[in-house]
């Protein structure tokens, strides 16, 4: 230990020595560079620091004399890089800080996004109707005509400690509601791959589901989100997921949680109302493709989850159904871009594929009649979707949108107390819907959005879409998912 | 029977992880150049595997499968920092579930910790463009920031695998040694580029202009970040009209047209520069990256 001052000053002079050859004028860079060596030697060299603060004192003092600003020499520049063998010798070092302070301290990120429409509609917004599928109450069909506000969203992230990373997304609706989106923490801590996130977020099953709604390809979710899982599928509870050690990307993952959204419901009981699994497997062929694909499984319980409609008669009536209900997800997404630099050009083709099964105890008219038997549904979807980006700024895209209303089993009407007529949302009827995009993205930012939409979705109507959107983000820079 | 099946364990144990071809240290570096570094300082005592390669923009790559599954097992992950890896690193972290590599950890290391950064805002707004709000994060391009990382990164490697500390200080070592020779070389070979007039395409150019003392007239990106635009470029021709410039130079990775475009129309050469390690056929490692950028450099002055 003895020996250590000593070192420590013979580096000094060794850092000090080649300074007096260079250092005729002294430039502001140079000064700021000498301080910033400063800085980071405080910690373990006293007294070096010594002697570097004499540096900055002697060059202070000559910069000031000096009447020329020239520019900073190439040369003055090599005595950092020649010293610096001899400040490598082997010393116990500290863990440097690692990292670049980055935002406000220990504030949280806060990012902002901003989102509005204009709308055309040949049908009435508000008669949005998926038919032959059970309305999931969730946020589906087209948005208000003429001028609208989009979601717009409040983001905080950071870590909480060594252990959890905390986030907040909230979205304040335009009917000037504030409801959570996300509020989780997740752990950055444990070992072996494993990830736990509790709270409320966006469930792991599907592709899209995970991604939020101003990242997205088209303005709205595919058909099959709409009918089977209300747009998206938001859990209430807590999600475990493993990453393999192994050179081709394997995730699997499973989640408890209330259950509380479409398809289920408050079924006010102790334990998890769903329950759910998935797997994704994914690589890059070369350097120019990326691809991923998966399975999940969703399955929930729903007590008393009501749907308005109106009877054969006219009347509006409302509908329960107490039961469960089981979702399965296939998806795939594969991503090309020239030598994997998707900055020019790049091609993003995304698809899934739903079937959703039904099972319970379904009431018709509650209020009135209120008949009881079973319920079966056996229902599938999906949808394809490709996006290519064909100059920097600018991406065209098209989307096709299928619904099979597969079975639909009312006890009921198959008793013969209630005709088919009495729910029209049930009608036999398999949507489809043709969307085509373009958008135009003035930097990473910023994205205004043309989308036209023929959709099917109503039994004998097509519904014209003529949409302009645009999507602002304000804050730090977001990290997209794949 | 315990004691010997105990060991058979231990010679079993033993005699796996002594297999010269075990690498001690998984490292995932964001950059190529940090990877080459890594391989410099690591020798075979490491594993290296490269995020990204020359001819990608690493201000925009995605969090591909691929690169979560190689996080997930890295011991160490090498990026420059400064936010130039924010739209996908955080991504890499967060979904790897490797506690190893989070912020903080040892196993976490960034570049642009070691060194001081140019070009820091004074004022930071996206009106400006898509700003490095930390300084400018291209810092591989000043032979003396990579020296400081090199001492940076090999004490961290040091740390992380303690049973090769000695190796890799003196690889560290030997590394710094040949690194200022070729540096006072470079500099002498570069000695005729001073005050060249240069257009750059974007700033990821900034350090190497700053050290060979280059003068830069014009960027082809109006904004950091933003694409060029023919409105721009027309405007850069006009100002070259007054005060002209030697050669318009783009990384490999940049679109190879708005370059061309202005080097026809002003009459001068258009100089890819690789950038980084296996941007071009010469920048086999750090030192050929010098090399042959330096002899780009010198070919277009003529
Ligand atoms: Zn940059």
């Amino acid at each position: 230990m003895v020996k250590a001052p000593v070192a420590a000053s013979a580096i000094a002079l060794m850092l000090a020595a080649p300074w007096a050859a260079h250092a005729q004028d002294p430039s502001a860079s140079e000064l700021a560079r000498v301080r910033d060596e400063m800085k980071a030697l405080q910690r373990s060299y006293e007294e070096r620091m010594q002697a570097l603060e004499k540096r900055l004192n002697d060059a202070e003092a000559r910069a000031a004399k000096s009447e020329t600003s020239a520019a900073p020499a190439p040369a003055a520049q090599s005595d950092a890089s020649t010293a610096l063998p001899a400040a490598a010798q082997p010393t116990p070092a500290p863990v440097a800080a690692s990292a670049v302070p980055a935002q406000n301290a220990f504030n949280p990120a806060i990012s902002l996004i901003l989102q509005g429409t204009y709308a055309r509609t040949s049908r009435d917004p508000n008669n949005f109707v998926i038919n032959g599928f059970v309305p999931s109450g969730g946020e589906v069909g087209p948005p208000p005509r003429s001028f609208g506000l989009g979601e717009s969203e409040l983001v905080f992230t950071a870590n909480v400690d060594p252990y959890f990373r905390g986030a907040l997304v909230a979205s304040l609706a335009p009917d000037n509601a504030v409801s959570v989106e996300e509020a989780y923490f997740q752990t950055i801590a444990l070992p072996q791959g494993l990830t736990l996130k509790g709270g409320r977020f966006l469930s792991g099953i599907g592709y899209q589901n995970e991604i939020h709604q101003h990242a997205w390809d088209f303005q709205d979710a595919p058909l099959a989100y709409q009918a089977f899982l209300g747009g998206r599928y938001q859990q209430d509870g807590l999600q475990l997921r493993w990453v393999a050690p192994t050179p081709v990307f394997v995730e699997l993952g499973g989640e408890i949680a209330s259950g509380r959204s479409f398809p289920g419901s408050d079924s006010n009981k102790n334990g998890a109302g769903s329950a759910a699994l998935f797997a994704h497997v994914g690589g890059d062929i070369g350097e120019s493709y990326a691809w991923r694909t998966g399975v999940s499984y969703l399955r929930t319980s729903a007590r008393n989850r009501t749907y308005d409609d109106v009877n054969a008669a006219g009347a509006a009536v409302t509908n329960s159904f107490t039961g469960r209900s089981r979702v399965w997800i296939v998806d795939g997404v594969l991503k090309w871009s020239p030598n994997g630099n998707s900055t020019y050009t790049n091609v993003k083709l995304q698809g899934e594929y739903f079937r959703a099964r039904q099972d319970g105890d379904f009431t018709f008219d509650q209020a009135g009649a209120a008949l009881t038997d079973g319920l079966r549904l056996a229902q599938s979807g999906w949808y394809a979707q490709s996006v290519y980006q064909f100059l920097p700024r600018w991406r065209v895209g098209y989307r096709y949108d299928a619904l099979s209303r597969g079975t639909v089993n009312i006890g009921v009407v198959t008793s013969g107390a209630a005709t088919l007529a009495d729910f029209p949302a049930l009608a036999v009827h398999n949507p489809t819907r043709n969307t085509a995009m373009l958008d135009f993205n003035p930097s990473e930012f910023s994205r205004l959005r043309l989308q036209l939409a023929a959709d099917k979705s109503r039994l004998g109507a097509t519904d014209n879409q003529i949409l302009l959107q645009y999507i602002h983000s304000l804050g730090p820079h977001g990290a997209h998912r794949f | 029977m315990i004691t010997s099946l105990t060991r058979a364990l231990v010679a079993a144990t033993v005699l796996l992880t002594a297999t010269p071809a075990f690498a001690a240290l998984n490292i995932l570096a964001c950059e190529p150049e940090w990877a080459s570094l890594a391989k410099e300082l690591g020798g075979d005592k490491v594993n290296v595997s490269a995020a990204t390669t020359a001819m990608q923009d690493p201000h925009r790559i995605e969090a591909r499968p691929s690169l979560i599954a190689r996080a997930r097992s890295a011991d160490l992950m090498v990026c420059t920092g400064a936010e130039l890896e924010i739209g996908w690193a955080p991504l890499l972290q967060s979904q790897s579930g490797n506690s190893k590599i989070q912020p903080g950890q040892p196993g976490h290391f960034e570049a642009a910790a070691q060194v001081a950064l140019i070009e820091v805002p004074t004022r930071v707004d996206r009106s400006m463009g898509d700003v490095h709000p930390a300084g400018n994060p291209h810092l591989h391009l000043d032979p003396a920031n990579v020296a400081r990382v090199a001492t940076a990164l090999g004490e961290r490697m040091a740390q992380l695998d303690r049973g090769e500390a000695a190796g890799y200080r003196e690889r560290t070592r030997s590394f710094l040694e040949r690194w200022s020779q070729a540096t006072a070389r470079w500099q002498k070979e570069a000695a005729p580029l001073k005050g060249m007039p240069v257009v750059v395409y974007h700033k990821d150019n900034s350090y190497l202009v700053k050290w060979l003392g280059l003068r830069e007239v014009g960027s082809l990106e109006p904004k950091p970040g933003l694409p060029p635009t023919t409105a721009h470029l027309s405007d850069l021709l006009a100002q070259l009209g007054k005060d002209p410039a030697k050669a318009v130079l783009r990384s490999t990775y940049n679109d190879p047209r708005p370059a061309e475009f202005i080097a026809q129309r002003a009459n001068i050469p258009a100089v890819m520069l690789p950038y980084t390690v296996g941007g071009t056929e010469k920048a086999k490692d750090l030192f050929g990256l010098y090399d042959d950028t330096i002899a780009r450099l010198l070919a277009a002055q003529k």
